[in-house]
This record gives structure tokens, C-alpha cells and sequence, in this order.
């Protein structure tokens, strides 16, 4: 017979069979082996889950308004109380404006009233009951559609108004409500102390800036004219998408460029800024654990499986006499790590979507995650065990059968 | 098919350890043929295992030339070595090497994983050889549940469910009581007159004397006897 012919083999289903019989021998062992590789697997797919979700949550969360909205103030703050603020110049909402990128730009200050009270009949009520205390805003033209204001009724004032100091009002809706003013076609008259006011219109809402729903407001030119205002305290700044950021920086110096560092800036965070932030401290940490785990997992495996060869010295002589290759006991003990390591990776993998869903339903989230994260990390599992097993194997695959037979002559 | 199986021609084994030498086997000639039942015997340490090892292809000579069934395997490849061992060669230990957690089927069909035998004949012919051996009745026990001669007849059952061109035993009753050694023995006659090739290392006479043909063995060295 030609022994070309007689080459030992082994059918793939039969390797597995046995590698599968070499794992349910010990049960148990192969379950805490494969524990190190459970938590690996876990922690990395529950970070990776929980990164994504948060990412996923942060997107949600991340509203068109705020991220459009840049607000520049010359408050200095806390910490800036002993030096002088900077007066923002009256042609802000201008200097603002020619910015590329400014949808709409207006300025505001409060107006000091001193005590003068407001009511929308002249007569004197000695009762009090129909004056009222009333805060006074002046506002710029462009203030209108910079806080995304809405008219119930009437118009906003324009520069024309500013301009000639003409003595009108835009009303709050709560101001108006106080007043008893629903309508301006009859050009209705509200008093200030001894000033009266045509109302030009009632302002219903804002999306910015709510005080002013609680307000009187009139052009800045009357502010300054009647009051002494001296200057804005407030630009409120409508920007494009993603033009904030750029503008934030710009706006300042456009106000206030002798000493742009003089005015706060208030803008909004960019959305990847966000999300970015948010995976950096999540996804560090964890990731850092995740790979700790699995490395321990790893080496868990590495020495239980050689740990394995070595209790089963008897049987890879015995193998290698009935007829079994080196490539053979070496492929049979780097499937049963392997196994090991999917096994891990199966049940690791399912843990951290729980974890995921279980954190995201604690904090009425949404779980987002890739599903190639969860599909990917049995194999990843899989090959943390191969690794693993790779050293045992050689070990078991390199003993002459003499020699193990002799060393494992029991049973 | 020549009457020859196997033919040793000067084969020698030196184990090397170091500065220490251990000539284990010397020129060594020895011829099996095929039907034949023949066996080494010879006290502890007189190399004879050294010997079983080399003819089973577990081992390889440092010496001599060895042909196995027409073929010189001296300068045969691991993996040539390893299909011959998978094909032609049974092999009984003198500890039976049986797998604890496995049934008496199961252990008896690992012989057939390495070779060529397809899955669905396995059990059948896994269930002959223990028909053969009288453990049929025995099929699903696990080896721990078996006496000393049993297992041994398992581990023999699994030697020949592969039909080997030579059953090769090393001290095969080595663990063995004495009721239990001759149930093993007449295994063996059974077997021989079914036409198997027996090859059966002992140091036991009376074990040796179930031979047609004996061939002593000392200090590594072979010495064929006049006549038995
Ligand atoms: N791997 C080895 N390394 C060194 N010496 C060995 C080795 N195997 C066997 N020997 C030596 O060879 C001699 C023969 O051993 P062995 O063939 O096992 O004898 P037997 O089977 O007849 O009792 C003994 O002296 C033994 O110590
Ligand atoms: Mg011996």
C-alpha cells in the first residue's frame, strides 16, 4: 500500500466534536475560564454602548436655538466688580451685523425708572389700583427677530422711531395683560410717571430673552433722550448653524475692540464639542478597563488551557499514538481556547447590551448603539481566546508521544 | 502481499542526555511476518519498550534500517510516520490510556477520528470490535466501572477497530491480576487465529510462552532461542 495514501486526518466536524468534549469535560473550569473574557467583552461593548447612547442622547438634546444663540454683555461678572465695565457702543447691533455669518443682531439695557409707576389710564388713582411697578427695556430695532420675537398684534419699532426719540411702546404680553391693552388700532396710550406712550404693539413671545414678555420696551433713541440710558448692556446675536463658535470669537472685538477681553461672551457649546467631551471621560476610563479585563482574561486562558495540556499529557500521547498529527493536537487545544474565549465573548457581549439598556432606561434614555459592536465582540472574544491558546497548543503539539505517554501513564 | 511485515536490520537507540550516553537498543535484526505471533521478552530495563516504540513509529532509531510493510521509514517524513501509525498499527499500553469521561464506545471510536474511517461506519465498527473482545454488554459503561481485564479489552477493541496490519502490545498484562491476564491471553489466541499480526512485549515467561515464536531481550540486545 502506498504510504502517500495513509495520511493521518481529521475531519473538521470530528476536531470540533472533540475540542467541544475537551470544554463539557469540566464544565465548570471552562465557565471560570471564560469569565475573564465575559468581563472583558462586557465592559468594552457596555462603554462603547453607553458612549453612543450618550453621544445619540446629546444630538437629541442639542437644539437649533441654543446652538444659534451668541450673547455678548459687558457684566464682568463676579470676579470683575472692580473694574470699570466697558460702555458697548449704541451702533452695536450694526458692527454685529456686517459679521458673516449673523442672521440678526439687537442690543438691549434696562432702563432705570426711578420709581415711576405705570397704568394705562391718566387718571390719578389715589387707591393705587390700576399703577403698577413695571420694568422698562430699550431695545434696538433688530432685537425683534435677534430673540425671535412674535407679535400678537401691532409692529416693533423701527430706526425711524430710535431716531426722532418718538415716544412709543412695545408691550410684554404680561405687561399688556396687567394693562388691560388687547388692541393697538386704536392707538391706546400707556403712562410712565407723567409720560405717555402709544403702544405700537404687544409682544406674544420670545424664544430669547424672556424678560422682555414682562417688560415695556422702547427704542433705544427714547431711552437716551428721556432717561440719560448710556449705553446697551446686552447684544443679542442670531447666527447661522455652526457659525457660532466663529462669531463668539468676532463679536467682541466688533463691540468692544480696544478691549474685546472686557465683554462676557455667552455661546453655546458646538454639538461634536459635546459629544466629543462626553465619549473622551466615558469612553477613556472604561476602554482602559475593558482592555485590562480582556488582557487578564486572556492570560486566564492562556493558563488554564496550559494548565489543561498539562493534566492531559496521557491523552495527547495517546492521541498522537492513534494516529493524530502535531497539527492536529494543536488545532484540537487552540479550538477549545477559542471556544472558551466565543463563549465569553457570547455572554460578555449580551451583559453589556443589558448594561447599556439597563443605564439608558435608568436614565430615560434611548439605547443606541451599532449592532456591529454586539455582533463583532463574540469574535473578538474568539480571538482573544485563540491568542491565548496559542502558546498551550504549541506546548501539547510539541511533546513526542514516547514521552507523553510515559509522563501521563495513569487510568 | 509478502509473507514479511517488518524488518529490522541493525537499528540501534542511544538516548543522549547531556554528557550521558544510554545505548538502549544495540543492532538490533529482527523480522515479523505477517499472521505471526510473536514476543519479546526480558527483564526491566533490557530495552525493550525502546524497541516496541521504534517499531510502532513513536520513536525513531538512531541506527540501522527499518522497513515497514516494503517501506523504509527510516528517512519517512513526521507526517508519513503519523498516517502509517493512524492506518496499520495497534497499539495497547501497559496503563490502558483510556479517556475516564468518555463511554467504552466513545473511547473505542477515538481510533478512528485520525484515519479514514467514515462517521457512520464508526459505531458499527466500534461495536464489532467490542463483540470481539466480549464487551459488548459494556458499550455505554465508563471505563471506572470496568475490572483491570475489561479495560485492557477495551483498549484492545480500540487497537483493532482500525483493522491494523499488527496489534503491538507493551506489557499489556503488566496491571493486571492473574484471572484477568488470561482472559487477556486468550484474547490474544482468538485474535492470532483470526490471522492478526501480534507483537507482545512482556517480562513475564508464562505471558511469553502463548507465542509461537520468542525472542529474548538483554541489556539491549535481541538473542532469538533455539526452539520453544
Ligand atoms: N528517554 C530516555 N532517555 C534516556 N534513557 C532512556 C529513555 N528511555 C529509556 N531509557 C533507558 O533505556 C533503557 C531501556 O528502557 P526501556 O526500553 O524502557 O526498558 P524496558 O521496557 O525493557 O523495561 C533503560 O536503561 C532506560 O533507563
Ligand atoms: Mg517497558
Amino acid at each position: 500500500m502506498a504510504v502517500g495514501r495513509l495520511r493521518a486526518r481529521l475531519r473538521v466536524r470530528d476536531l470540533l466534536a472533540e475540542a467541544l468534549a475537551g470544554l463539557f469535560t469540566r464544565p465548570g473550569r471552562s465557565l471560570l475560564t471564560a469569565l475573564g473574557a465575559v468581563l472583558g467583552i462586557a465592559s468594552l461593548v457596555a462603554t462603547l454602548g453607553i458612549a453612543e447612547t450618550a453621544g445619540a442622547q446629546i444630538v437629541t438634546a442639542f437644539d437649533e436655538l441654543a446652538a444659534t444663540s451668541v450673547v455678548v454683555t459687558n457684566d464682568r461678572g463676579f470676579f470683575g466688580t472692580s473694574q470699570a465695565q466697558v460702555a458697548l457702543p449704541w451702533d452695536s447691533e450694526e458692527r454685529v451685523s456686517r459679521l458673516n455669518g449673523v442672521v440678526a443682531a439687537g442690543t438691549m439695557a434696562e432702563v432705570p425708572l426711578g420709581g415711576r409707576l405705570t397704568s394705562a389710564v391718566p387718571v390719578n388713582d389715589p387707591l393705587g389700583l390700576t399703577e403698577f411697578q413695571m420694568p422698562m427695556i430699550a431695545a434696538s430695532p433688530g432685537l425683534y427677530a435677534a430673540a425671535r420675537g412674535q407679535l400678537s398684534t401691532g409692529r416693533w419699532f423701527d430706526h425711524g422711531h430710535s431716531e426722532r426719540a418718538d415716544r412709543v411702546v412695545v408691550l410684554g404680553t404680561g405687561v399688556a395683560q396687567r394693562l388691560n391693552v388687547t388692541r393697538v388700532d386704536q392707538q391706546p396710550v400707556v403712562f410712565v410717571g407723567d409720560a405717555s406712550f402709544t403702544v405700537l404693539g404687544i409682544l406674544e413671545d420670545v424664544q430669547r430673552q424672556p424678560e422682555l414678555l414682562n417688560a415695556l420696551i422702547i427704542p433705544e433713541g427714547t431711552a437716551r433722550e428721556m432717561y440719560g440710558l448710556e449705553s446697551p448692556t446686552t447684544v443679542q446675536i442670531d447666527t447661522e448653524i455652526g457659525a457660532a463658535s466663529l462669531i463668539s470669537a468676532q463679536a467682541p472685538i466688533a463691540v468692544s475692540p480696544d478691549d474685546p477681553d472686557a465683554v462676557q461672551v455667552q455661546a453655546p457649546l458646538e454639538p461634536d464639542e459635546v459629544r466629543a467631551g462626553v465619549e473622551e471621560d466615558v469612553n477613556a476610563l472604561f476602554l482602559i478597563l475593558g482592555g485590562v479585563s480582556l488582557l487578564v482574561g486572556a492570560i486566564g486562558i492562556a493558563n488554564v488551557t496550559l494548565v489543561s495540556v498539562l493534566e492531559r499529557i496521557g491523552e495527547i500521547g495517546l492521541r498522537r499514538a492513534l494516529g493524530a498529527g502535531r497539527r492536529h493536537i494543536a488545532y484540537q487545544f487552540l479550538l477549545e481556547s477559542t471556544g472558551v474565549g466565543l463563549f465569553g465573548g457570547v455572554i460578555g457581549a449580551s451583559a453589556g447590551v443589558l448594561v447599556v439598556v439597563t443605564v439608558s432606561a435608568l436614565r430615560t434614555w434611548t439605547p443606541v448603539m451599532d449592532p456591529r459592536i454586539a455582533l463583532a465582540a463574540p469574535f473578538l472574544g474568539a480571538l482573544v481566546g485563540l491568542l491565548a491558546g496559542l502558546y498551550p497548543a504549541l506546548r501539547a503539539s510539541r511533546m513526542a508521544p514516547v514521552d507523553s505517554l510515559r509522563a501521563g501513564a495513569t487510568g | 502481499m509478502t509473507a514479511e511485515l517488518i524488518r529490522l536490520v541493525g537499528v540501534g537507540r542511544t538516548f543522549r542526555s547531556g554528557d550521558i550516553e544510554v545505548r538502549a537498543l544495540r543492532d538490533a535484526d529482527l523480522e515479523v511476518r505477517r499472521g505471526e505471533y510473536l514476543s519479546i521478552v526480558g527483564p526491566s530495563g533490557s530495552g525493550k519498550s525502546t524497541l516496541l516504540n521504534i517499531i510502532a513509529l513513536l520513536d525513531r532509531h538512531t541506527a540501522g534500517t527499518y522497513r515497514f510493510e516494503g517501506t523504509d521509514v527510516t528517512e519517512l517524513s513526521e507526517g508519513a510516520r503519523t498516517g502509517l501509525r493512524a492506518h496499520r498499527i495497534g497499539f495497547v499500553f501497559q496503563s490502558f490510556h483510556l479517556l475516564a469521561h468518555r463511554t467504552v464506545t466513545e473511547n473505542v471510536i477515538m481510533s478512528m477520528l485520525y484515519n479514514s474511517v467514515p462517521r457512520r461506519e464508526r459505531r458499527a465498527r466500534a461495536m464489532a470490535a467490542l463483540d470481539r473482545v466480549g464487551l459488548d454488554h459494556r458499550a455505554g459503561f465508563r471505563p471506572g466501572r470496568l475490572s483491570g481485564g475489561e479495560r485492557q479489552r477495551v483498549a484492545i477493541a480500540r487497537a483493532i477497530a482500525t483493522r491494523p496490519a499488527i496489534l503491538i502490545c507493551d506489557e499489556p498484562t503488566g496491571n493486571l491480576d492473574s484471572a484477568s491476564t488470561e482472559s487477556v491471553l486468550e484474547l490474544f489466541d482468538d485474535l492470532r487465529s483470526d490471522g492478526l499480526t501480534l507483537l507482545v512485549v512482556t517480562h513475564d515467561d508464562a505471558v511469553s510462552t502463548r507465542a509461537e515464536r520468542i525472542v529474548r531481550m538483554h541489556d539491549g540486545r535481541l538473542s532469538e532461542p533455539v526452539a520453544v
